[in-house]
């Protein structure tokens, strides 16, 4: 066979070449890492910007206030991040952000003020939110792994029930009276520092670890990724797929009260609308809505930009009645940079 | 049973092929039978490999083959017969790292994630623990740069899996199998998306991993591959097995021959050319340059088969591709049929009378939860009725009748595409090219995994278009393609080197795909 043996001296010289791309990817892998931090340059440049603009941005009091007002928007991201990683998505997390703590304060507050039934203790309220938050969890899970329904038609629905189960037992209104237990992650202050902002920060920092350096944080981006090649891994998808749902739900009602602890309130508006500047955040941060694609510090950037960005035109002055319009541009310019800095068609 | 089985079966006792037996034999399957639902897919089917061989398992799509693998790979359990690893009974189904332990499968569908990096891949699940449980990448990292230079696998394992080629990827899935303690791999078409190159690179791995004791399962279409790499042969048709052999007594139409049986039909005869040099040329392109080629001029007549050749890098898919209006051109011009269709657009060049099978029919060649009627036609809407509605009942008229020209077997127009196998997946592409009377027929790979008998029915289904006065243009590295082309243009490195005519011996293109000079 005349060809073969031709072919195999044409092969003994074809591995020169490759043997220097290889080298030239062992000198790209440091950039793919910095990918994670490709959003604190602009962080730095709207901090100037910010600056220049007046004077009290960069003051402590006003970077905690930002802090704090995103941080539970934060939670928020910090689920949604997770839930994508494994190529799902969770609508509904505003509405149990705002249903969580409305149960609780329906339950707990007093017979005569507004809708309260008063029939638990105020003490009981905090594991109510989270029962209530895993419950939902519960549900959403059931539908989208056990039944096989369409994780985004399934939580567009939930997003809409829970609204309207949290409208119905506060009858349109607002919960007032919290008791002491609810007001207290909202309100407290740890080494000077509000209660809130710890454990936004604290949250990251143990998701950064488990996403990063845990066998169960990697199966969310082998989930996400391949879910077949996951499963002959020997993961346990289903099972991963069910913690990541209902701990997103937990995380929501954590935050729901957090922010209802921070305006002693639970207005039936809890939460409305948070969703789309959650998902921009997670995708501007470098989450894939393909799945198996982003990291947790990526997320954490992503809103911080957003709210940083959102002071910035507070502090400018640009009148209160124009903020929204200039959200949600923002957000698409922020995609658009992130697009072309990026490089990569998002998905 | 056939004159065929007849032919090739020199003895009594063909499984042991004359040799003596020392060691029990790394896998066994007697008997297995599997069926699903009414349809049979093994009946009484068995397998002996043994130790340190590389074993090939040939047979038409639907002989068993596929079967036979996931019923050896612990994937599903067979409803009779027994399987033994080294002369012990397999594990329990369930038990997946026992499994893991005897043997592994490269399929042609990727098991990596093409998010995560060579090393993750490798140790997924099984990470390597620092402090506090918490993985360490430092040590899962060398514990994948060791186990990749152990089997000398040239991938930096920080790379994202994304970034390899076909090839490097098969090498992972190799060296992770084999960091499980599989010693018997079976590969499954490993050849059908590589190039003559790469395809050479991944023999001599296999050869390499054999002497270190490795034994190998070749499953392709491909047979010249078995004369090139196996030493046994066991052919399947009809879910039995027909006949194993060693591959050095097995004469290539007597192994056509098993594999159809049905004598092997003689080669196929000389073709009269169908250029017809008075009509215009249906193809010509002056001067084209773009990304991987350039200056590249050439033409086809009406009627003229022309071969594009060249390995994978050459610049012969981007041309095609180019000619098509997948791509767009730095500078110089494509004419098809007399216009010139706007450069970079596909409606266009399909509008100036080109049909297009394009280079990987799963990615780009059809809609695989569709009918085969509604892919058949995806790019003729102005048939299926007047003023962009389009009529069921037209449809399915036109999708029988591309049905019965292109002999795709299938119950009926309304099934989708991803229950066909693969043959008879790249005949609706093939009929969708071919939907419109193209006066230009552009094909890139067209029998890349394609049974032996779609191949040849394919091949003649193109010289029968031929020789009603379309040009065809074929870019591909595979011979049995480029064989009944009138001419073949070799592109090397991006330029056409050398045209060669009709008759040439095999080596002579090769070498020139290879840029080696025979006479130097």
């Amino acid at each position: 066979m005349p060809e073969t043996v031709l072919a195999d001296t044409a092969a003994a010289k074809a591995p020169e070449p490759r043997v220097k791309r290889t080298a030239l990817f062992g000198g790209r892998i440091p950039l793919a890492r910095l990918r994670d931090l490709a959003l604190v340059p602009a962080i730095v440049v709207i901090a100037i910007v910010g600056q220049i603009v007046n004077p009290v941005f960069l003051q402590t009091d006003n970077l905690i206030n930002v802090l704090q007002t995103m941080s539970e928007m934060a939670l928020l991201v910090l689920a949604q991040t997770m839930i994508l990683i494994v190529k799902k998505m969770d609508l509904s997390l505003e509405s149990t952000m705002g249903l969580a703590p409305g149960v609780a304060a329906w339950l707990v507050v007093p017979v005569g003020a507004g809708h309260g039934l008063g029939l638990l203790p105020g003490a009981l309220a905090v594991l109510v939110t989270l029962a209530v938050g895993a419950l939902v969890g519960v549900v959403n899970a059931l539908l989208i792994i056990r039944f096989g329904l369409n994780g985004f038609i399934v939580t567009l629905g939930m997003l809409i029930v829970l609204r309207g189960v949290l409208t119905g037992i506060s009858g349109g209104q607002t919960f007032f009276q919290l008791p002491e237990s609810m007001l207290y992650l909202g309100t407290a202050e740890w080494f000077g520092m509000p209660a809130s902002i710890w454990i936004c920060l604290a949250l990251f920092a143990v998701a950064i670890v488990v996403l990063g350096w845990t066998s169960f944080g990697r199966s969310l981006y082998a989930i996400g990724g391949n879910v077949d090649a996951a499963k002959a891994a020997g993961i346990r998808t289903d099972r991963v797929l069910w913690i990541v749902i209902v701990t997103g739900s937990v995380l929501a009602a954590l935050a729901g009260l957090l922010l209802s602890g921070r305006l002693a309130s639970v207005a039936s508006a809890q939460g409305n609308g948070y969703i789309f500047t959650v998902f921009a955040a997670a995708v501007i941060g470098g989450i894939s809505l393909n799945g198996g694609k982003g990291t947790m510090f990526g997320a954490f950037s992503g809103i911080l930009l957003l709210f940083m960005i959102q002071n910035v035109l507070t502090l400018g002055g640009v009148p209160a009645q124009w903020i929204g319009a200039l959200n949600g541009l923002i957000i698409l310019v922020a995609l658009t940079i992130s697009r072309i800095t990026g490089g990569k068609v998002q998905d | 049973m056939s004159e065929g089985e007849r032919a090739v079966t020199p003895g009594p006792a063909p499984a042991d092929g004359g040799r003596v037996p020392a060691d029990p034999p790394v896998v066994e399957a007697t008997g297995i039978v599997k069926r699903f639902g009414p349809t049979v897919a093994l009946n009484g089917a068995r397998i002996t490999i043994r130790s340190g061989e590389t074993h090939a398992l040939v047979g038409r799509n639907g002989a068993g083959k596929s079967t036979l693998v996931s019923v050896l790979t612990g994937l599903q359990a067979a409803d009779e017969g027994t399987v033994t690893f080294g002369g012990e009974p397999a594990p329990r189904l369930s038990d997946r790292d026992a499994w893991r332990r005897r043997v592994a499968c490269v399929y042609q569908k990727s098991t990596i994630i093409p998010t995560l990096t060579v090393a993750e891949n490798l140790f997924l699940n099984r990470h390597d623990r620092g402090a506090g449980r918490l993985i360490s990448w430092q040590a899962t990292r060398r514990r994948a740069q060791d186990l990749l230079s152990t089997w000398s696998v040239d991938v930096d394992p920080q790379t994202p899996a994304a970034d390899l080629s076909v090839e490097q990827r098969q090498f992972v899935e190799i060296a992770r199998a084999l960091s499980f303690g599989a010693r018997f791999i079976i590969l499954d078409e490993p050849t059908a998306q590589l190039d003559g190159a790469a395809i050479n690179r991944l023999f001599d791995r296999i050869r390499d991993l054999q002497r270190q004791g490795v034994t190998f399962l070749f499953i392709s279409h491909h047979l010249q591959e078995v004369y090139d790499i196996c030493d046994m042969v066991t052919v399947f048709r009809d879910a039995r097995h027909i006949v194993t052999a060693p591959v050095a007594e097995l004469a290539r139409a007597d192994l056509v021959a098993t594999m159809t049986g049905e004598a092997a039909a003689g080669r196929r005869e000389e073709r009269a050319g169908a250029l017809d040099p008075g009509a215009a040329a249906a193809l010509s392109v002056r001067t084209l340059r773009g990304d991987g080629y350039d200056d590249v001029s050439f033409q086809v007549g009406a009627g003229e088969i022309v071969g594009l050749a060249g390995s994978a890098g050459s610049g012969r898919t981007e041309v095609a591709e180019t000619v098509v209006g997948l791509r767009a051109p730095a500078a110089g011009d494509v004419e098809i049929a007399g216009n010139r269709p706007r450069p970079g657009s596909v409606p266009a060049a399909l509008a100036a009378g080109a049909g297009f099978v394009p280079q990987d029919r799963h990615h780009q060649g059809f809609v695989p939860d569709m009918s085969i009627a509604d892919n058949a036609t995806l790019s003729v809407p102005g048939r299926l009725g007047p003023h962009g509605f389009l009529s069921p009942g037209r449809r399915d008229r036109l999708a029988q009748a591309m049905i019965e020209n292109l002999a795709i077997k299938t119950p009926g127009p309304e099934l989708p595409v991803s229950a066909l196998s693969g043959g008879n997946q790249q005949k609706v592409v093939m009929a969708r090219a071919l939907a419109d009377d193209p006066r230009l027929l552009v094909l890139i790979n067209p029998t890349a995994g394609v049974d032996v008998r779609s191949k040849e029915f394919l091949l003649g289904k193109v010289e029968e278009t031929a020789r009603t006065g379309t040009g065809v243009l074929i870019a591909s590295d595979e011979l049995d393609d480029l064989r009944m082309c009138d001419r073949v243009l070799v592109m090397f490195q991006g330029r056409v080197t050398s045209e060669i005519a009709r008759g040439w011996h095999d080596h002579d293109l090769v070498a020139a795909m290879e840029g080696v000079d025979l006479d130097a």
